[in-house]
């Protein structure tokens, strides 16, 4: 049973993140892009976390939580760019 | 099973992030194509069990390469110049 | 299956529905705003749900998944913020205030319109 929830679970993360790499190559400015970009960072995070589960290894959730912590970082920088107060 | 489809997916995804960020002329959204390749490359090195690689990849793909990218297009252009192309075929003509 | 199981594997499922509805939303909407709206909240929820989820699985990991979560509450709304900003200081108005009628069509499904034109991509 808890297969098949997992096995749910990762399918529809990466149909997610099929449609937003879909947006970050149709998107018009650099925003959509941007928002494209972060979406997929928070589909990564999460399924960091579920993969730790399903391998069954606790040291593994430091990289989700390093990747959490920098992951916004990319996107802070890019929009004090568009702002024009970098 | 599971496992071999979703690698197969990060990869797809993977090599048409990396040919968009190639051929694109904007320079910024080819660094913004930068930090989806080291995402996905960060979620490839965790699927193949190497967590200490996934955490460096992390750390300066996403933080690191990005910060200094675009300081790097802030002090330069932002798009890429079309003469050099020129220039190139007309000096490989001669 | 015990309690916690099938707790941790609800809030999973939960989870792993946001995520798929915030990329939906991200591809749907018309408009960045929208799409930032789509994108950020749906997906902050799902990623919560999920990792409270995979907490309650294994209650031996519920600290560092608290932790995950309040890093993931502080981090997902700053990052929004910041883009949405330089989105309206750089000119970029929402669609239903500019005077864009081309692309307000876009609208069209989700707010009726009083003329029907051909929908454009």
């Amino acid at each position: 049973m808890m297969t098949y929830i997992i096995y749910i679970a990762l399918s529809l993360m990466a149909l997610g993140m099929i449609m937003s790499a879909i947006r970050f190559v149709k998107g018009p400015t650099a925003g959509d892009r941007v928002v494209a970009l972060d979406t997929l960072t928070t589909i990564g995070v999460s399924a960091l976390v579920l993969l730790a589960y399903v391998f069954q290894r606790f040291i593994y959730v430091d990289v989700a939580l390093v990747y959490a912590v920098l992951g916004f970082i990319g996107v802070i920088v890019i929009a004090r760019y568009l702002e024009g107060a970098l | 099973m599971i496992a071999l489809i979703l690698i197969l997916v990060l990869l797809v995804l993977m090599i048409a992030a990396s040919v968009y960020a190639v051929r694109q002329k904007d320079l910024l959204y080819a660094v913004i194509a930068t930090g989806i390749i080291s995402l996905i490359l960060s979620i490839l090195f965790y699927l193949l069990q190497a967590p200490d690689v996934a955490l460096t990849e992390a750390a300066i793909g996403v933080a690191l390469t990005t910060i200094i990218f675009v300081i790097t297009i802030r002090n330069t252009e932002r798009m890429e110049v079309e003469n050099d192309k020129k220039n190139n075929t007309k000096s490989a003509a001669k | 299956m015990s309690i916690m199981e099938i707790i941790g594997g609800i809030l999973i499922i939960i989870g792993s529905i946001f995520l798929f509805l915030g990329a939906l939303g991200i591809y749907r909407m018309p408009d960045i705003y929208n799409r930032l709206q789509a994108g950020t909240k749906a997906t902050t929820l799902g990623a919560m749900s999920l990792i409270l989820g995979v907490g309650f699985l294994e209650p031996s990991w519920i600290l560092k998944s608290l932790v995950l979560i309040i890093f993931i509450a502080f981090s997902n709304p700053i990052s929004s913020h910041a883009l949405a900003r330089a989105t309206y200081r750089r000119g970029h108005y929402p669609l239903i205030l500019s005077d864009d009628k081309e692309n307000m069509d876009a609208y069209q499904e989700v707010v009726p319109h009083e003329k029907e034109k051909e929908e454009k991509v």
